[in-house]
C-alpha cells in the first residue's frame, strides 16, 4: 500500500515579474512503514514540498494524497493522523518539556498514558528535565521533545522536515537510531536532510536540486548507477593540483572531496593515465587510489547532467 | 474531549501571560500609573496659580480683595509688585501667570464714583489658561462687588447663576476616567491579541497546530479569554482608584458599567484578531495596534478634545472608533447615572462593531500557512 503520492507537483512564489519554483513537476511515492529520505542542499524545495503533503501549502498544480487521503480535499482528516516536525524549533519554550508534551497530547485528543509505549524509549531521555523550559534545553533534548510530541497522536505517516540540522554528531547519530525503530513499529517516516551522509541511513532516497528529482532509488542503487571510474587524488600541493586535474583531457569532474580530491573520468581514460598526465607537471607527494563512489559523488554527477537526462529519473523506481 | 481540550488551551495561555513576568506587571501596572498620572499630574484644572498684585492704591477695599483672591483655591499671591515696571519681568522670569493692577485711588473710586477700575494682565502664551485665570479672577471680584452693593438697590440688574451638572467642581477627573478605561482596555485587548496571535506564526508553533485536528477557531478564541479576564481586573482596579483616590463616584449602575465594558472588551478583542490575521510579524502587529488603534482612541473619542468641534472629515471618522462609543456609554452611565434606556444606541453600535470584526477574522483566518 502506497503511504504517500505525489504526482507533479509544481510550487512556485513570488509574483509574475520574479517567479522562484520550489518545486517542479515533483512525482513520487513512498510504501507503507518505509524510511524514505528527501536528499538536498538548502532551497532544493524540501520544505515546500513536506508543507504541501501535510496540508499547510497548496500546490500551484498537481496531486498529492498521505494515507490514500488528498491533502487539498481531505485536510481534515490527514490532520488528525500525520505528525509533523518543521524544520526549526516549534514548540512553547516557556512551557516545560511535560507541559509541551502533555499539551500536544490534548490537543490531538489523547493522553500521554495512551500512547506512552511509542515514545517511551525517546522520553525516557529528557524525562528527568521534564520541569526545565523548553526553551533551556540542548539541541539534541529540544529535537527529542519535539519528535516525541509529533509522535504522541501515533501518527501513521511521520514527516520530519530537517530534524538533524544544527544538531551535534553523536545527538544525529542517536536521532537516527531513534527512526529506525519507529520504523519497526509500522511508522511511515519521510525524512529531509541536506547531509548525504545520512541517505544511507534510509530505505529510499530522493535526491532533490532546486526544485527537480534527480533520482530515486535506494541508497545502494543510487550508488550502484554511477557507471564511470572514480579517483581519489592527493598531492601536497593541493589547489594547483585541483586546477591540473580540472584541465585534464580525460576528466568529467574534478572536485574537493575532503583531503582527497575526486577525479571522475571519462569512459575510455583509466588511473595511469592520470599518473602520467600527473607526472608531467611538478606536483610532489602524489598518491592516486580508486575510490568507491558515495551518495555525495553521485548527487554532483546527476546535479550536472543535461536537464533532459534528470528528468528520465523522474520516474519512480518500481 | 473537546471541552478539555480548549481548557488546556486556556490553560497554556495563561502559562504564557504568568511566566512573562515583564509584561504581566506592565499590563497590571498601566491602568495604575495612567489614573495616577492623571490624576494628579497632567490636568488642566487650575488651581493655586501663582499671580502677583501691583496695588498702587493701599487702602482697605485693595486689601479685602487682595485678601480674597489669595484665600480662593485657584489663587496664590507670591508677590507684590512696587511699580508698573516690575510687570514685564515679573512675566518674564516665569514665576508668575497674571498680575492684578490696583491704579491709584481704588477704593475713592469705588467709593465715591461708584466706578473703580482693576487690570488684569495674564501670559496668554498658554491661551486657556490665561482665559481660565482671569475669569476666575473675574468672578472673584464679582463676588466682592456683590458684597459691598448689599442693602443697595440698584435698577436694573440681571445675575446669572449658573449650576454646573454631573460635575459640580468641574474636575477633570470626570472626563479622564471613561478616557483611560477606553485607552487601557484598547490597548491590552486589541494590541495583546494581535501580539500572542502572530508571536504563534513567528515561531512556527502555529504551523504544528495547524497540523492537528484542533478546529483553528479555538486556537483563537482561547488566545481571546485569559485577556478578558486580565480586563475585568484591569476595569477593576481602575474603577477602585477612581472611587476611593480620585473621589469620582459611579453615580449609574454598576453591573450595567461592567458589562457595557466587557462589551467594549470585546470589541477590542475581535479587533486584535483582525490585526493578527493581517500581519506576519510582531513588530508590525504592534505597530498596528498602536498607530492604528491607539492613537484614534485618545485623539478622536472625544476625551482628550472634543469631538465636536472637529471637522467634519474628522467627525465621520470618529464614528468608527470603538473606543468613541464607549466614552459616551461611560461617561453616561458612571457620571450621569443614567440607564441602559439612554446608552441603548451606542451599545448597539458596539454590538454591531463587535459581531462584525469576529465574522471578517473569522473568514479571514488561515487554515494553511500563507
Amino acid at each position: 500500500m502506497k503511504s504517500v503520492t505525489a504526482q507533479d507537483l509544481v510550487k512556485t512564489y513570488g509574483t509574475k515579474k520574479d517567479v522562484v519554483t520550489a518545486l517542479n513537476n515533483v512525482s513520487f511515492e513512498v510504501e507503507q512503514g518505509e524510511l524514505f529520505g528527501i536528499i538536498g542542499p538548502d532551497g532544493a524545495g524540501k520544505t515546500s514540498l513536506f508543507r504541501i503533503l501535510t496540508t499547510l501549502l497548496l500546490a500551484d498544480s498537481g496531486r498529492a494524497t498521505v494515507d490514500n487521503l488528498d491533502v487539498v480535499k481531505d485536510l481534515k482528516a490527514i490532520r488528525k493522523r500525520v505528525g509533523y516536525m518543521p524544520g526549526r524549533f516549534s514548540l512553547y519554550q516557556d512551557l516545560t518539556v511535560a507541559e509541551n508534551l502533555e499539551f500536544f497530547a490534548t490537543i490531538f485528543e489523547t493522553s500521554i498514558q495512551e500512547n506512552y509505549d511509542l515514545i517511551k524509549d525517546i522520553y525516557q531521555q529528557i524525562e528527568p528535565f521534564k520541569d526545565r523550559r523548553a526553551g533551556k534545553l540542548s539541541g539534541g533534548m529540544k529535537q527529542k521533545l519535539a519528535l516525541s510530541c509529533a509522535l504522541i497522536h501515533r501518527p501513521g505517516v511521520l514527516f520530519l522536515d530537517e530534524p538533524t540540522t544544527g544538531v551535534d554528531a553523536v545527538s544525529r547519530k542517536e536521532f537516527w537510531d531513534m527512526l529506525k525503530t519507529l520504523k519497526r513499529q509500522g511508522i511511515t517516516i519521510l525524512v529531509s536532510t541536506p547531509y548525504m551522509d545520512e541517505a544511507s541511513l534510509c530505505d529510499r532516497v530522493a535526491l532533490i536540486q532546486t526544485g527537480n528529482i534527480l533520482s530515486i532509488d535506494s541508497p545502494a542503487g543510487i550508488v550502484d548507477n554511477f557507471k564511470p571510474t572514480l579517483l581519489a587524488v592527493r598531492a601536497n600541493q593541493m589547489y594547483p593540483l585541483l586546477l591540473d586535474l580540472q584541465r585534464y583531457e580525460g576528466a568529467r569532474d574534478a572536485y574537493a572531496f575532503g583531503e582527497y580530491h575526486h577525479l571522475v573520468l571519462k569512459s575510455g581514460f583509466n588511473e595511469a593515465g592520470v599518473r602520467s598526465y600527473l607526472d608531467r607537471s611538478a606536483h610532489e607527494g602524489v598518491e592516486i587510489k580508486p575510490s568507491r563512489p558515495v551518495i555525495e559523488d553521485c548527487f554532483i554527477a546527476l546535479m550536472k547532467q543535461p536537464t533532459g537526462a534528470a528528468a528520465d529519473n523522474h520516474q519512480p523506481s518500481a | 474531549m473537546g471541552k478539555s481540550q480548549f481548557l488546556s488551551f486556556i490553560k497554556k495561555e495563561f502559562y504564557h501571560i504568568l511566566r512573562d513576568r515583564k509584561t504581566l506587571f506592565i499590563l497590571l501596572g498601566m491602568p495604575v500609573v495612567q489614573i495616577v498620572i492623571f490624576g494628579f499630574a497632567l490636568t488642566n484644572e487650575v488651581k493655586n496659580s501663582a499671580i502677583a498684585v501691583l496695588d498702587q492704591s493701599k487702602d482697605d477695599a485693595t486689601a479685602s480683595l487682595t485678601g480674597e483672591l489669595d484665600a480662593s483655591r485657584y489663587f496664590e499671591i507670591v508677590a507684590s509688585l512696587k511699580s508698573a515696571a516690575e510687570i514685564g519681568p515679573a512675566f518674564r522670569k516665569g514665576k508668575v501667570k497674571m498680575v492684578v493692577v490696583f491704579p491709584p485711588g481704588f477704593g475713592n473710586d469705588l467709593k465715591h464714583l461708584n466706578n473703580a477700575q482693576v487690570q488684569l494682565i495674564a501670559d496668554a502664551s498658554d491661551p486657556n489658561v490665561a482665559n481660565t485665570l482671569t475669569n476666575y479672577a473675574n468672578a472673584v471680584i464679582m463676588g466682592y462687588q456683590d458684597r459691598v452693593n448689599q442693602g443697595l438697590k440698584l435698577p436694573y440688574t440681571i445675575k446669572t447663576e449658573y449650576r454646573m451638572l454631573y460635575n459640580p467642581q468641574l474636575k477633570g477627573a470626570y472626563s479622564f476616567v471613561p478616557g483611560v478605561m477606553a485607552m487601557v482596555l484598547m490597548l491590552i485587548c486589541t494590541m495583546m491579541t494581535a501580539i500572542t496571535i502572530v508571536k504563534e506564526k513567528e515561531l512556527g508553533t502555529m504551523e504544528v497546530m495547524l497540523v492537528s485536528p484542533v478546529q483553528p477557531l479555538k486556537i483563537v478564541v482561547a488566545k481571546a479569554v485569559p485577556y478578558l479576564l486580565l480586563s475585568c481586573v484591569n476595569i477593576a482596579s481602575i474603577l477602585l482608584l477612581s472611587v476611593f483616590v480620585l473621589d469620582v463616584p459611579i453615580n449609574g449602575s454598576l453591573p450595567l458599567l461592567v458589562a457595557e465594558s466587557i462589551l467594549f472588551t470585546l470589541t477590542s478583542l475581535s479587533l486584535g484578531l483582525l490585526i493578527s490575521s493581517a500581519t506576519g510579524s510582531q513588530q508590525t502587529a504592534m505597530f498596528i495596534s498602536l498607530t492604528g488603534m491607539f492613537l484614534p482612541t485618545v485623539m478622536l473619542s472625544g476625551f482628550m478634545f472634543p469631538v465636536e468641534n472637529m471637522p467634519l472629515p474628522l467627525r465621520v471618522i470618529s464614528n468608527v472608533v470603538p473606543a468613541k462609543w464607549y466614552y459616551i456609554i461611560v461617561k453616561s452611565v458612571m457620571i450621569k447615572g443614567v440607564g441602559f434606556g439612554a446608552v441603548w444606541k451606542e451599545t448597539l453600535v458596539l454590538a454591531g462593531m463587535t459581531a462584525f470584526l469576529l465574522l471578517i477574522s473569522i473568514k479571514k483566518f488561515k487554515i494553511r500557512l500563507s
